[in-house]
C-alpha cells in the first residue's frame, strides 16, 4: 500500500515536471504553429542555470547566510534566463520565417537544438550539476513504514499552481483574450490592430519560461545532465500528441497519462516502456490527430 | 523560384538536355572512380561514408522533395538495415554482403511499409510527428532489449568477416583493410551509381510526376483520379528502402551498429544533408549528404563542440540560403547564363 | 437517356442549406448551364456530385449506378470531371505535366516506374494534341504558376478535359478574366465539349454566355432550383430576372446583364 502511495506521488512529480515542459511546447504552436524541436534543450539549459546558480550561491555563501528560503528564491532563475533567451530567438531566428514552409521552422529549431545542447556542454562541462541542497535541506515526511522528500510535494505543488496560473492567465486576462484572438486567426488578429509581433513574442517567451521552469524544479531532485533535453523533447512531444496540440487542459492529462503509464511501466514492463509510450501517441494521432483536447 | 523549377524542368528539355546531364554524370562517376588512386585510403574511406548518406539522403528527399511530406525518423529505417544486417552476420553467420543487403532491404521495406501505411494518413507537421514517434519505437527496443542488440554498446560487424560478390572478394589475411577500403568503395560507388540511376528513372516516371502533382496539389491530384494515399504510401516504402540500403551499407564501413542511428536527431542529420544542398533539386540530396560528411568530419575533428558548429551552420543555411548548395548555385548558373 | 440524376440531394452546413433538396436529370450530349446568385449553392453542388463533399442526405445516381458513397478518385474513374471556381493546378509542374498527368492518370499509369515520363509518346502526343485543342501549345514548357489568369482558367479546364470524361463540370470557367478573353475562352470550352459529345454542366454569371451556348438553364436560389428549361424559357422567366438581376421586363437581361456578375 505504501509503495503504492509512493508511485503515485513519484508519477505525480513526474507529471508536474512534463506539464511544465509540454504546457509551453504547446503553447508555443497554438499561438505561432511552430513545433519547437529545441524545447527540450531549453528546458535543459533551465535545469543547468538554475543548478548552477543555487549550487554556486550555496558555495558561496558564508555557512548559514544563504537558507533554504534564499536557495528556493534563486532557484527560479533559470525559468527567467530562458525567458529571456526565448525572447531573444522569436525576432531574430523564427521571425524570418513565418512565411515559409513549416519544414523551415523544423530546421531551425533543430538547429537551435544542436547549438544549445552544446552551448550547455561548453559552459557547464560533461559533469551533472545539481541543486540537491535545497532537497536535502527541506527533509522528507513519513508515507506509512517509509520517508518521502518533502521536494517532490512542493514540485506537484508548483505544477498545480502552473496549471492553475496558466489557465488563468489565457483565460480570464485581458493577454490571454488577445493570445487566443491570434492563434485562432493571426490576419484576422493584425486586422484588429493588434500587434501581432509583440504578441509572438511574448508568447514564446512564455513558452520557453515554462520551459526553463520545469528544469528548475526538477534539478534539486535529479541532477542536469547532457542530453536530457533530447530525451524530454520526444516525451513532451507525446504529451501534447495525446492531450492535443496547442490545447492546455490537453497537455495536462496528457502529462498524467504519460507519467502513469511510465510509473507502471518501469514497475511492470520495463523493456517496452518506452515503446508503448510512443505506440500510444500513434494510436491517438491515428484515431483522434487533434488529441483528446485539441481543437478540429 | 528557379530553384522551385528544377525538379522539373530537366524532364522536359528534350535531348540536348538530357546528353549534357548523361555528359556530366559520367564525367563525375570518372573522377569518383579515379579518385582513390590520387587521395590517401582516409580520404576513400571518408568518401565511402559521403556515399552511402547520398544514398539515404536521396531516398528522403523522394518523401520530402518530391511527394511534400518532411519524415523525421528516417533513422528507423537506416537503422534498421542496419541491425538486419549486424542480426544476419551474428546470428546466423552469414559472411556474403549481397545476402546481407537482400535481407536488410526486406527487412526495411516490410517495417516502412508497416510505418508508412500508419504514416500516411497524415499530412505536413502530423505526418512528422508519426514518423518521429514510430521512429522512436524502434529506437527504445534497440535500447533496452540489450540482450538482443547489445543496448548502447551496439553490435559489432567485423569488415574482414564479409565477403563481397558472393565471395570473390575477401579479407581474409595482412594487409585486409587496405584492401576492403578500396573494394569497399567501389562496391558503395556501384551501388550509389545505381541507386541514383534508379531514383532519377523514379522521379521523372509517370509515378514521379503523380507524387510532385500530389506535392503541388493534393485536392487536384485526387480529382484527377490519382489515389493520393497510395501513392504516398508506395512513395514511402521506396523512401525507406534507399534509406535502408545506406544504413546496411554503412555497417560494414562503421563496423559496430548502435542506437544512435535509430535515435531521432539522425533523423535530424539526414533531413540537414537534404536542405544543405537543396531538397528541390534533384542533385541537391547528394551534394549536401557528401558535404555535410566532411563539414562534420571537420568540425568533430577541429573542435569538441562540432554540433554547435554545425548549428550555426544549419541556422545560417536556413535564414540565408533556403534553396541550399544546388538550389543556390543553378539560380546562379542561371542568372549568368540569362 | 439520363447521365446524371440526383434525388432529394441536401447538404446544409449549419444553418446554410448550401444545396437544399435538389433532384436533377443531366441527359447525355447536352451543355447545361447553372446560373445564379452568388451563395446559390452551385459550387457545392458541384462537390456533393464530384465528392468533394460528401451528400448529407439523398442519391446520385451515375448512369443509372448509385454512386452517392464513391470516393472521389472513384467518381473520377466513373467518368466525372470537373475544374475548380479557383483555379487549382499543379502550380510546379509545367503545363504539358499538368495535363499528361490528367492522361497517365485516366490511363492507370501514374503507378509505372520504370520508364520516363516523357518517353511515352501516346501519351505525350496526345497531351500536346489537347494543349493544341485550348490554345496553350505555346506554354507547354511554363510553369503553371507562371501562366496568365486566363490561361490559367484553360488548363483547369483542360486538365478536366484531358480526363475523357462523360460528364464535366466546369465551375465559372470565365470568372477573373477579361470579357474580351471570356468570349474566346466559352468558344474554346464548347467547341472542344460540343465536338467529343461530352456532357457538360457549366457554371456561369454572365448571362450573353449562358444564352449562347446552353442547351438547357438551371437557376438555383438558395440551395434549391428556383426554374429550369431552354434558354427561351428561363430568358421570359419573370422570377428567375428578379431573382438573378433584381429586374423584370421583357428585355431585363440584355439590358442589364452586365450586373448579373456576382
Ligand atoms: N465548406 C463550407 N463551409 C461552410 N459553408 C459553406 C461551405 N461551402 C459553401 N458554403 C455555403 O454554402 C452556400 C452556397 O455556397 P456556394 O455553393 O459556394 O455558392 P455559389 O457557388 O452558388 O456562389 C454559401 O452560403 C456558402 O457560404
Ligand atoms: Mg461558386
Amino acid at each position: 500500500m505504501t509503495i503504492f502511495i509512493i508511485q503515485i506521488l513519484n508519477s505525480l512529480f513526474y507529471a508536474a515536471v512534463l506539464f511544465l515542459i509540454a504546457a509551453g511546447l504547446s503553447l508555443i504552436y497554438g499561438v505561432m504553429r511552430i513545433v519547437n524541436l529545441a524545447h527540450g534543450s531549453l528546458y535543459a539549459l533551465g535545469a543547468y542555470v538554475s543548478a548552477w546558480v543555487v549550487g554556486g550561491a550555496v558555495g558561496h555563501a558564508m555557512s548559514g547566510a544563504l537558507g533554504l528560503a534564499g536557495a528556493l528564491l534563486l532557484l527560479p532563475i533559470g525559468a527567467v534566463v530562458i525567458a529571456a533567451v526565448g525572447a531573444l530567438i522569436e525576432p531574430t531566428l523564427l521571425r524570418p520565417l513565418y512565411r515559409r514552409p513549416e519544414e523551415y521552422h523544423l530546421l531551425i529549431t533543430f538547429g537551435l537544438l544542436m547549438i544549445l545542447e552544446d552551448a550547455m556542454k561548453l559552459l557547464f562541462g560533461g559533469t551533472p550539476l545539481s541543486a540537491g541542497s535545497i532537497m536535502d535541506s527541506m527533509g522528507s515526511i513519513p508515507i506509512g513504514r517509509l520517508l518521502y522528500p518533502t521536494y517532490n510535494l512542493v514540485v506537484v505543488a508548483i505544477g498545480l499552481i502552473a496549471a492553475l496560473g496558466l489557465w488563468w492567465f489565457i483565460y480570464r486576462t485581458r493577454f490571454g483574450v488577445i493570445l487566443r484572438a491570434t492563434s485562432q486567426d493571426r490576419r484576422m488578429a493584425a486586422a484588429l490592430g493588434l500587434n501581432v509581433g509583440r504578441v509572438y513574442v511574448q508568447a514564446f517567451a512564455i513558452g520557453c519560461f515554462m520551459a526553463g521552469l520545469g528544469g528548475a524544479v526538477v534539478v534539486p531532485a535529479q541532477a542536469a545532465v547532457l542530453g536530457m533535453g533530447v530525451e524530454a523533447l520526444v516525451l513532451a512531444f507525446v504529451v501534447v500528441v495525446i492531450g492535443g496540440l496547442g490545447s492546455l487542459e490537453g497537455a495536462l492529462v496528457g502529462a498524467l497519462i504519460v507519467s502513469l503509464v511510465r510509473t507502471a511501466g518501469i514497475q511492470f514492463f520495463p523493456e517496452i516502456e518506452l515503446a508503448v509510450l510512443y505506440l500510444i501517441a500513434t494510436a491517438v494521432l491515428l484515431i483522434r490527430p487533434t488529441g483528446l483536447f485539441g481543437r478540429a | 523560384m528557379t530553384a522551385m523549377t528544377t525538379t522539373t524542368a530537366t524532364a522536359d528539355t528534350g535531348g540536348a538536355a538530357f546528353l549534357r546531364l548523361l555528359i556530366a554524370a559520367t564525367a563525375i562517376l570518372v573522377g569518383l572512380a579515379l579518385l582513390p588512386a590520387v587521395v590517401d585510403p582516409y580520404q576513400t574511406v571518408l568518401l565511402t561514408y559521403g556515399l552511402v548518406m547520398a544514398i539515404a539522403a536521396l531516398g528522403f528527399n523522394l518523401l520530402l522533395g518530391y511527394t511534400g511530406l518532411l519524415s523525421f525518423g528516417h533513422s528507423a529505417y537506416f537503422g534498421t538495415g542496419a541491425y538486419t544486417v549486424a542480426f544476419i552476420v551474428r546470428d546466423l553467420g552469414a559472411h556474403s554482403m549481397e545476402l546481407c543487403i537482400l535481407g536488410g532491404l526486406a527487412g526495411t521495406v516490410l517495417v516502412s511499409a508497416l510505418f508508412g501505411f500508419v504514416c500516411v494518413r497524415h499530412t505536413r507537421i502530423f505526418f512528422g510527428i508519426l514518423t518521429l514517434a514510430l521512429s522512436q519505437v524502434l529506437w527504445s527496443l534497440a535500447f533496452k532489449f540489450f540482450w538482443v542488440t547489445g543496448g548502447t554498446d551496439g553490435i559489432r560487424v567485423a569488415y574482414a568477416k564479409l565477403t563481397l560478390l558472393g565471395g570473390l572478394v575477401d579479407f581474409a589475411g595482412p594487409g585486409s583493410f587496405q584492401r576492403f577500403v578500396f573494394a569497399y568503395y567501389y562496391y558503395v560507388l556501384a551501388l550509389f551509381t545505381l541507386a541514383t540511376v534508379v531514383m532519377w528513372v523514379i522521379v521523372h516516371s509517370p509515378f514521379g510526376k503523380a507524387l510532385q502533382a500530389i506535392r503541388d496539389n493534393e485536392t487536384r491530384a485526387s480529382f484527377v483520379g490519382i489515389s493520393v494515399r497510395r501513392h504516398r504510401w508506395i512513395a514511402f516504402v521506396i523512401s525507406g528502402a534507399f534509406t535502408g540500403l545506406a544504413g546496411i551499407l554503412w555497417v560494414p564501413l562503421n563496423g559496430l551498429t548502435t542506437p544512435d542511428v535509430l535515435y531521432w536527431p539522425f533523423s535530424g542529420e539526414i533531413v540537414f544533408m537534404s536542405v544543405l544542398g537543396g531538397f528541390r533539386t534533384f542533385a541537391g540530396p547528394i551534394v549536401g549528404a557528401v558535404t555535410f560528411n566532411y563539414l562534420k568530419t571537420a568540425a568533430v575533428a577541429s573542435t569538441e563542440y562540432w554540433q554547435l558548429l554545425l548549428g550555426v551552420v544549419l541556422v545560417t543555411l536556413v535564414l540565408l540560403l533556403p534553396s541550399g548548395i544546388v538550389g543556390t548555385a543553378m539560380r546562379l548558373v542561371s542568372r549568368w547564363t540569362r | 437517356m439520363s447521365l446524371l440524376e440526383t434525388i432529394h440531394l441536401k447538404k446544409y452546413f449549419g444553418d446554410t442549406h448550401a444545396v437544399d433538396d435538389v433532384s436533377l436529370v443531366i441527359k447525355e450530349g447536352e451543355l447545361v448551364s447553372l446560373v445564379g446568385p452568388n451563395g446559390a449553392g452551385k459550387t457545392s453542388f458541384c462537390n456533393v456530385v464530384s465528392a468533394y463533399y460528401t451528400a448529407d442526405s439523398g442519391t446520385i445516381l451515375f448512369k443509372g449506378r448509385d454512386v452517392t458513397r464513391d470516393s472521389v478518385t472513384a467518381r473520377v474513374k466513373a467518368g466525372i470531371a470537373r475544374s475548380f471556381q479557383l483555379v487549382n493546378l499543379f502550380d510546379d509542374l509545367t503545363a504539358f505535366d499538368n495535363v499528361a498527368l490528367a492522361i497517365f492518370s485516366r490511363e492507370g499509369k501514374t503507378r509505372s516506374m520504370a520508364a520516363l515520363a516523357r518517353r511515352d509518346s501516346a501519351v505525350t502526343g496526345e497531351a500536346d494534341a489537347v494543349l493544341g485543342q485550348f490554345g496553350l501549345a505555346g506554354k507547354r514548357n511554363e510553369l503553371a504558376r507562371s501562366l496568365a489568369q486566363g490561361e490559367r482558367k484553360l488548363l483547369d479546364v483542360a486538365l478536366a478535359y484531358a480526363l475523357r470524361p462523360k460528364l464535366l463540370f466546369l465551375d465559372e470557367p470565365t470568372s477573373g478574366v477579361s470579357t474580351r478573353d471570356k468570349g474566346q475562352i466559352m468558344d474554346t470550352i464548347a467547341g472542344v465539349v460540343r465536338g467529343e459529345g461530352i456532357t457538360a454542366v457549366v457554371v456561369e454569371h454572365d448571362m450573353d454566355v449562358v444564352f449562347t451556348y446552353s442547351d438547357r438553364i438551371v437557376v438555383m436560389h438558395q440551395g434549391a432550383i428556383l426554374a429550369k428549361g431552354t434558354p427561351d424559357e428561363i430568358r421570359t422567366n419573370e422570377e428567375v430576372a428578379m431573382t438573378l438581376i433584381g429586374a423584370a421586363g421583357p428585355d431585363a437581361f440584355t439590358q442589364r446583364s452586365d450586373h448579373a456578375r456576382g
